[in-house]
């Protein structure tokens, strides 16, 4: 499904990712961990399509296409998600307004009909049980005066909503309770499914006890340093990113 | 500078046509008032940029054109009257044509007695009394050459009285249409409301024109909102681009009175709106919001005014811009707390959207405070539409101009939500469709 080829990026000249390969397929969920600066969230946005970020080199292919050349909305409505790891709150604009904007805009790109209002509501409540969401959110603006949980909750509704075909999920359990984590957690696993692949981009291993990955990677210094299976997270969790760095020099020696 | 001579007296000169114009009127003791304005007009400079009240508003384009009082009605059909109407709004309707009233279209049945809703001319015919307490005792004509033009040339108008514990469900929708034909037009509405004590009104000013003529709107509109008395105020201005637009309302709130404004405007070519709203007792509550979008080279001037004069008394005041082209828009909110003024509440706000890299906005909040109790705020902000919001938009599968919409919808909402009626709300919404949603 993707297929990232040596990716470097940068941002304001100064280089992020400094040449990433990864192959992810239909069904799997991989998840990216490292430290602090390594370029996770960087690589999450430049999946979505942040325009702030330059690919100097290198080539993304998404189910036959040139991710890279495609604007960030036709990512998306290719089936790119992106939960964002600080949603953003715009005042003004209505939640329910929102994902039935974005439904529609998906939905007529890909040729099929738009949903009217009463189809779209009904669809949203089926939706809203996955993440246990208050209905008095749905009318309130975008995640304005939103709690952190409800934010990371709201961002997999919108998941929920759009089905992707490709999930990013960008630090999603950062600053979330266990109660929280838990409820965003069976939210996605309820959204795992064949034809469906999740990048789980997480600083902590927490998380993975509760979206049980396929494969570990692990990203430092704008490069993937190393990959496995679940076990990974656990070591990483056990001997902390220090152990990394010293596994890098070796690499590099 | 001759050129501001030479136009003084132009107005000088049509003074005399339109005395002529007056018949028997001239008698009448009003007629000292408009001397004494046409005198002191006289006397009085045009603004230019080296006065601090008109720093960014440069009315020079203003003063180039000989234009014309108008000096009678015109004749139009009603169906273009009905291009103007709210098809979803129930309300009283007062017509003018050029500043002038136009009867057969207006309507203003049942009406709660004593309500007098019409044209001030009538009033003055009449000798009324109301008019001769209230004209002029707020928009002072002697520093404001302006109100001096307004006050000498004194015709027509809206005129409103509400007695004491009357109250008024349906607006009064109050339509200023101006079709000029090809002649460059000065029409100087001169309004005056009155609510009495523990009343409650709802008026909207609405100023349009029938093609997109070059004519000079010369508003004074004096507001007397009495005690405990409720007076909703929706100015809305759709007029053509090249026309001016300049307009003053002073507003006298008495005790517990709670004056509220809306003013939502697509400009002409230079557009000045003054608000001032003065508490004459505690406990009044005052709310100036505004909304103008502003495309080409068109020029929009907010100046407002908030005078606590007295305890107690909140004011809130919101204006928003959407500025696209070369426009250039001024907001310039002073506010005065007075020494005895303690317990005030007074908050302002102005936030504007530059769409393109050409337009400007000068904004300016001036707060004298002297009163130590005292809860006071006021914000600018100039700003895009915000990139972050713009990406999380596309993120979701909605495209570039679709996205735009939605955050200018969103950033004129603080605004238009505010608005009680829903037709109006629904047609601002229009408006704003009509515009960014091409």
């Amino acid at each position: 499904m993707l297929q990232i080829k040596n990716i470097h990026a940068s941002i304001e000249g100064k280089e992020i990712l400094k040449g990433i390969n990864l192959k992810v397929n239909a069904g799997e969920v991989h998840a990216i961990m490292g430290p602090n600066g390594s370029g996770k969230s960087t690589l999450a946005q430049v999946l979505a399509g942040r325009q702030e970020y330059e690919v100097t080199k290198g080539e993304v292919i998404y189910n036959n296409k040139d991710l890279l050349s495609l604007s960030p909305e036709d990512r998306a409505r290719e089936g790119i998600f992106l939960a964002f790891q600080y949603p953003i709150e715009i005042p003004g604009v209505s939640n329910t307004n929102l994902l039935k904007t974005a439904l529609n805009e998906i939905r007529k790109y890909n040729g099929q009909e738009e949903l009217d209002a009463m189809e779209f509501l009904a669809l949203l409540k089926s939706k809203m049980k996955l993440v246990e969401m208050d209905q008095s959110l749905l009318n309130r603006a975008v995640n304005e005066g939103f709690s952190g949980g409800e934010k990371k909750r709201n961002e997999i509704l919108q998941m929920a909503v759009l089905e992707p075909k490709l999930a990013i999920l960008d630090e999603t359990d950062s600053g979330l309770d266990i109660d929280a984590l838990r409820i965003v957690a069976s939210g996605v696993n309820k959204l795992r499914s064949e034809d469906r692949a999740i990048i789980v981009v997480t600083h902590y291993q927490r998380l993975l006890n509760y979206i049980v990955p396929d494969f570990v990677h692990v990203l430092y210094n704008g490069r993937i340093v190393k990959s496995g299976t679940k076990e990974l997270a656990l070591e990483l969790e056990e001997k902390g990113y220090d152990w990394l760095k010293d596994q890098k020099e070796l690499v590099m020696n | 500078m001759g050129h501001d001579v030479d136009i003084r007296d132009w107005y000088i000169s049509r003074f005399k046509d339109f005395e002529n114009s007056l018949n028997g009127e001239s008698l009448k003791p009003i007629h000292m008032l408009r001397k004494e304005a046409i005198e002191g007009f006289a006397k009085l400079n045009f603004p230019t940029t080296r006065d601090e009240e008109w720093r960014f508003t440069n009315i020079s384009p203003i003063l180039r054109f000989n234009f014309k009082p108008s000096l009678k009605i015109k004749k139009i059909t009603k169906s273009t009257v009905e291009k103007f109407l709210f098809k979803e709004l129930n309300c009283h309707l007062l017509v003018f044509i050029n500043g002038h009233f136009a009867k057969e279209f207006s309507r203003t049945n049942n009406l709660p007695k004593g309500v007098v809703a019409g044209n001030i001319n009538r009033e003055i015919s009449n000798g009324s009394e109301l008019v001769g307490r209230h004209l002029g005792k707020y928009a002072n004509h002697k520093e404001q050459i302006f109100t001096a033009l307004s006050t000498a040339f004194t015709k027509d108008g809206a005129f409103i009285y509400v007695p004491d514990d009357k109250i008024i469900e349906e607006p009064i929708h109050i339509l200023f249409i101006t079709d000029t034909n090809g002649e460059q037009l000065l029409t100087q509405p001169r309004n005056l409301y009155i609510a009495g004590k523990n009343s409650q009104v709802t008026i909207l000013e609405h100023y349009a024109s029938v093609n997109e003529g070059l004519y000079f709107t010369n508003v004074v509109t004096e507001v007397v909102a009495g005690e405990n008395s409720i007076v909703d105020h929706i100015k809305l201005q759709e007029e053509s681009v090249k026309s001016f637009h300049i307009s003053r309302t002073e507003i006298d709130q008495e005790r517990s009175s709670n004056f509220a404004s809306h003013s939502i405007s697509l400009g002409g070519e230079i557009t000045r709106n003054d608000f001032n709203s003065r508490f004459n007792g505690q406990g009044g509550e005052c709310t100036l919001n505004g909304l103008y979008l502003l495309n080409g080279n068109q020029l929009y001037d907010t100046h407002t005014m908030i005078d606590h004069a007295n305890p107690y008394c909140n004011s809130h005041e919101h204006y928003k811009g959407i500025l696209d082209g070369q426009s250039r828009g001024v907001f310039n909110g002073k506010i005065m707390v007075r020494r005895d003024a303690q317990k005030t509440n007074a908050f302002q706000e102005n936030n504007n959207i530059i769409l393109s890299s050409d337009a400007l906005v000068n904004t300016k909040p001036q707060l004298e405070i002297f009163a130590d109790d005292v809860k006071c705020s006021h914000g600018a902000t100039i700003g895009q539409l915000d990139a972050d919001s713009m990406f999380y938009l596309k993120a979701r599968g909605i495209g570039e101009e679709k996205a735009r919409t939605i955050l200018i919808h969103a950033f004129a909402s603080d605004v238009v939500r505010t608005v009680k009626i829903e037709a109006l709300r629904n047609y601002f919404e229009k408006i704003l469709n009509d515009r960014f949603n091409k």
